[in-house]
């Protein structure tokens, strides 16, 4: 599978992956930051927010309607109609384009509940690999305690209470996000994963990014034609 | 004018025969932690266009089958709980793309498949499904969508015990569409597709289409053809002796 570079677009895509609670958000936030206040082109987009389907996938995740197949479908269906609608176009018109989650969320996910992972590639397969993937890597421990610090009340399938792994909620979170994490090591070789240490300060992680995508993408490439007013 | 009605093949029975079971499969992976051998009952599916008299069709093989003594479950199209509303919203706006589309039809099926399908046949009940997988498939083949794309996606397919494609020549649909609706259907005369930008035309090339697609994929999936330029009760008849046989384990 190709690369938005190697299949020709002027625009790059650069996503970032990682475990609820890795801080792969603020990282993602902190990077499209710099990149805007250089005046350049930028857009952000965020997994399972296509606004027809998602109003779908929230009504299947709040009366729990939804099975291995019917969760990964919806997802599918919500990725292909921001990616045909949204990301494409952007890509064409040459836009650094920053997803938080791309379809390694799903591959991870959708194998952990049950999927096969060919049919869950096969599913994704018109999709472009992106230029860079960030992969925020916190230690089990330290993505659980974030999560459950700031957020005690977690969500049925947030949890993984549909795997019935145990009927303890954050018992079944840990191995659900324990699960997860062990499907995102291995992909991380084999889809070129930029692994971040995501234990470490947040300066130190977001000077990495800064000058990882410095050196590998061509920035000035990317300045907007009329700039933004200042703010 | 003499109509001949159907032949009253197992109605009126008092002794009711348990239909004979049948190995099941997937076409691919299915749905996982699902154990096939606890399913009974027959998967009947009736394809075909619209107007091509689908819906009488299965009316019919409701009652028979009631009659019979055979409890029965109907499931079809954008009938899911899950998406069936967002469906409706996104094909009046025309503003999906085709792989969106396609698989926002296939979150549709997998919630019928799991929630209804699979349950009736548990509860060795009859399902008759209106179009099934082909019909989705065949409208993304003729807008250009890849195969192999298509059969991984439905993978998740239970192989049903027929498949009757009711075969109705594009002439004959227009004047059933037209005593139907009063008019044609956007989708169903594939306008999407730029074929004509005269809908009487499109409708023809696309109804050629899809019927040549359907007769493609009849050498993989086994469909049984019917001829539907006759009147419905042989076209019953014909469906009936056919079900008589699955019923009967063949």
């Amino acid at each position: 599978m190709k690369t938005f570079a190697e299949l020709g677009f002027p625009g790059r895509l650069i996503a970032v992956e990682g475990l609820d609670g890795s801080g792969k958000s603020t990282q993602i936030y902190l990077l499209k930051r710099w990149l805007e206040l250089q005046g350049l082109k930028v857009f952000f987009s965020e997994w399972n927010s296509s606004a027809l389907v998602k109003n779908a996938t929230s009504k299947g995740k709040k009366q729990e309607l939804l099975s291995p197949n019917t969760f990964s479908l919806i997802h599918a269906t919500d990725f292909a109609d921001r990616y045909e609608r949204q990301l494409v176009p952007l890509l064409r018109a040459g836009y650094l384009v920053l997803c938080d989650r791309y379809i390694f969320t799903a591959f991870g996910r959708d194998t952990v509940r049950g999927c096969p992972p060919e049919w869950v590639r096969g599913l994704y397969d018109f999709a472009a690999m992106p230029d860079l993937v960030f992969f925020f890597k916190a230690s089990l421990e330290v993505s659980l305690q974030r999560i459950l610090e700031g957020r005690p009340q977690l969500k049925y399938f947030e949890a993984g209470m549909d795997l019935h792994l145990s009927t303890d909620p954050y018992e079944s979170f840990r191995i659900f996000q324990g699960r997860i994490l062990e499907e995102y090591l291995a992909m991380s070789t084999e889809f070129n994963f930029l692994v971040i240490d995501a234990n470490g300060p947040i300066e130190a992680q977001q000077t990495i990014v800064r000058d990882l995508v410095a050196a590998r993408v061509e920035l000035k490439n990317y300045k907007l034609h009329r700039p933004l007013p200042q703010t | 004018m003499k109509r001949s009605r159907p032949a009253q093949i197992g109605a009126g029975q008092r002794h009711i025969p348990v239909p004979k079971p049948k190995a099941r499969q997937f076409y691919g992976h299915g749905v996982p932690g699902m154990d096939l051998s606890k399913l009974g009952g027959k998967l009947i599916v009736v394809e075909g266009a619209d107007g091509s008299g689908r819906s009488t069709q299965i009316a019919r093989l409701v009652s028979w089958l009631e009659g019979c003594g055979h409890a029965t479950v109907q499931v079809g199209l954008k009938r899911s709980t899950l998406v069936s509303e967002e469906l409706d919203h996104a094909k009046a706006g025309n503003i999906l793309s085709r792989t969106t589309f396609s698989l926002f039809y296939a979150t549709d099926f997998a919630d019928q498949l799991e929630n209804i399908i699979l349950p009736g046949l548990r509860a060795g009940m009859m399902v008759l499904a209106d179009r099934y997988i082909y019909t989705l498939m065949v409208r993304d083949l003729v807008r250009g969508m890849d195969i192999a794309w298509l059969k991984n996606l439905y993978g998740i397919a239970l192989v049903p015990d027929v498949v009757f494609y009711l075969d109705v020549p594009p002439e004959d649909l227009v004047e059933r569409n037209f005593a139907k609706n009063q008019s044609l259907d956007f989708w169903e005369s594939g306008m999407d597709l730029g074929l004509s930008r005269d809908m009487f035309d499109s409708f023809l090339k696309y109804q050629t289409l899809v019927a040549a697609t359907f007769k493609e994929l009849q050498a993989t999936y086994g469909f049984t053809i019917v001829d539907g330029h006759r009147s419905p009760d042989d076209i019953n008849n014909e469906l009936r002796k056919r079900i008589a046989s699955v019923l009967a384990g063949k």
